[in-house]
């Protein structure tokens, strides 16, 4: 059994057919890519996913449980982490905090306990501060962990954001467009580090991107999308020899 | 100490309770509560009526006043808690307006707009001090916790709050309950320390005075808010002798704060050992270049 599937999923917003008929299934450990043109709908995919938007129909299972309808941090609870296109810290944060708070599930203390400190919360605090740490070390953010969040240069923002959705420690990953905005050469460190944190967690990834060289050199299948709808879906040869995807998305060389 | 200081502190220490209870809610947590004299005059009736017609000790009727406010906010907070922004601060306006046309209405239990004379006196300065003081750590330390953390990213982004698996609508509820607790807290001292109620005393000018506070201080900042709970509440006293002057002077003072400081008078800065520290390096840093530059 795939660890997510997709069904059919379509949405609307009035006339516009964001999302058109898209079908995806995910198997646990591997990573797949969806690409395509700016507005092909990639990202609105991802919301359906996580429960910002109901979908206008279809279905998305995770781990044989039904997503559809379920509110986002329940569907976070499940194990789906996601990272954002235009990057959402807690700006006012500081960097330690960003994760510490994504490691909120792993203290138990109750709200009582929040307003009287009790040796229980003192040590799930140390517990999932030492586990943050553990993470910020991950991402190389470990000597900035006291300054703002939004003091930080944005390809660390991306980083810290990284950070912040494996302290879910989620089964699937979602990032959309962790590439963005960086030079060849911090797209192949991204590589290497994405690689990295999918052994190292055993996840299983799905990423929105269009810097071509990392959606090639990582994926194990991918699919594109155009106008909301499928174009096509395959291994990172077959779809770099699809002669619709050259003409909607790649364009053809000289 | 006079009882005119006596007087002031009391009056601070209610106006802090019903702070409080905003700061978390308003500054911490980011809903705009435009309301908060509607649930003081929740717990200042409860409380009154309390004493008054059961004859309750004084504990008991505080204990009572508290959780009047506390209780009202669960069923008002369920809808209004998913307006946004403004929206929000729009429907808390009209909760507390409806509160107290409802007071001014059941004249048969209230009163009406005449209010309820010669309730006993029984808040002391120490009773309402040290209550004041446990508030206050209490606060500091929920806030502190990974419950306030979560409310804090709630007002931060709260799509990026939900993707970390935070229930947005659960902490945006607590907080508005402990906030109805603490001003239902303020409203049942007030009514034993003035003697005396009734329903204007808990219109619009006090929610909008006890807003003020809160962002005077500093949005983020507990310190802030009991430093403005204090110069606020003292200010228009100290300036007694300038008659008719002491509201414009007050007026201006929180314009110039605004003006010179956005973030507040504190902004985000709290008074803990590690930032006394702090500041205590900084003095010294400071101190030695002046001296270097002499030498």
């Amino acid at each position: 059994m795939a660890l997510l599937e997709i069904n059919q999923l379509n949405k609307r917003f009035g006339g516009v057919v964001a999302v058109d008929d898209f079908n995806l299934s995910l198997e646990e450990s591997t990573l797949q890519a969806i690409i395509g043109p700016n507005g092909a709908g990639k990202t609105t995919i991802f919301n359906l996913i996580t429960g910002i938007y109901p979908p206008t129909s279809g279905q998305v299972k995770f781990n044989g449980d039904v997503l559809t309808g379920q509110q986002p941090f329940k569907v976070a609870k499940m194990g789906i982490a996601r990272t954002f296109q235009n990057i959402r810290l807690f700006p006012e944060f500081s960097v330690l905090d960003n994760v510490r708070t994504a490691c909120h599930m792993e203290a138990n203390y109750s709200i009582l306990e929040g307003l009287v400190p009790t040796p229980r919360r003192m040590r799930e605090e140390r517990e999932l501060t030492e586990h943050a740490r553990k993470l910020l070390e991950l991402v190389w953010l470990a000597d900035r962990e006291e300054e703002l969040a939004r003091n930080l240069p944005y390809g660390h923002q991306r980083h810290l954001e990284i950070a912040r959705a494996l302290a879910l420690e989620p089964r699937l990953l979602l990032l959309d467009e962790p590439a963005a905005g960086m030079n060849p050469d911090e797209a192949q460190q991204l590589m290497e580090f994405i690689r990295e944190i999918k052994q190292k967690f055993n996840l299983t990834i799905l990423m929105i991107e269009h810097h071509m060289e990392v959606v090639m050199g990582l994926c194990d299948y991918i699919t594109v999308i155009d106008f909301g709808k499928t174009i096509a879906q395959g291994t990172p040869e077959e779809i770099q020899a699809n002669p619709v995807v050259i003409e909607a998305y790649l364009g053809v060389g000289e | 100490m006079s009882v005119y200081y006596e007087g002031i502190i009391i009056l601070a220490c209610v106006n802090l309770l019903a702070v409080l209870g905003l700061s978390l809610l308003t500054g911490f947590t980011g809903s705009f509560c435009f309301g908060q004299a509607g649930f003081m005059a929740v717990g200042a009736y409860v409380a009154t009526l309390m004493t008054m017609k059961l004859h309750t000790p004084f504990a008991v009727s505080l204990l009572g006043g508290m959780l009047a406010g506390g209780l009202i906010s669960i069923p008002l907070g369920y809808p209004t808690l998913k307006l946004k922004g403004d929206y929000f601060a729009i429907a808390t306006l009209g909760f507390a307006e409806a509160i107290r046309l409802l007071i001014e209405n059941l004249e048969k239990i209230t009163g009406g707009s005449r209010g309820i004379p010669s309730i006993p006196t029984r808040t002391s300065l120490p009773i309402i001090l040290v209550v004041t003081i446990v508030a206050i750590i209490m606060v500091r330390s929920y806030i502190s916790s990974r419950h306030g953390r979560n409310c804090v990213a709630v007002r931060e982004d709260e799509i990026a709050a939900q993707a970390i698996a935070i229930d947005t609508f659960r902490y945006k509820q607590i907080s508005f309950v402990i906030n109805g607790l603490l001003a239902g807290l303020s409203g049942a001292f007030l009514a034993h320390y003035v003697g005396f109620i009734q329903p204007s005393m808990f219109g619009i000018q006090k929610s909008t005075e006890l807003i003020v506070m809160v962002i005077f201080g500093g949005m983020n900042s507990v310190t802030g808010a009991i430093v403005a709970a204090a110069v606020l509440t003292g200010l228009p006293e100290l300036l007694r002798a300038a008659a008719a002057w002491r509201l414009v002077a007050y007026g201006a003072a929180v314009v110039f704060i605004m003006v010179i400081r956005p973030q507040g008078l504190l902004g985000t800065w709290e008074l803990s050992w590690k930032n006394i520290q702090r500041l205590w390096q900084g003095i010294k840093s400071i101190g030695s270049h002046t001296n270097k530059a002499k030498a």
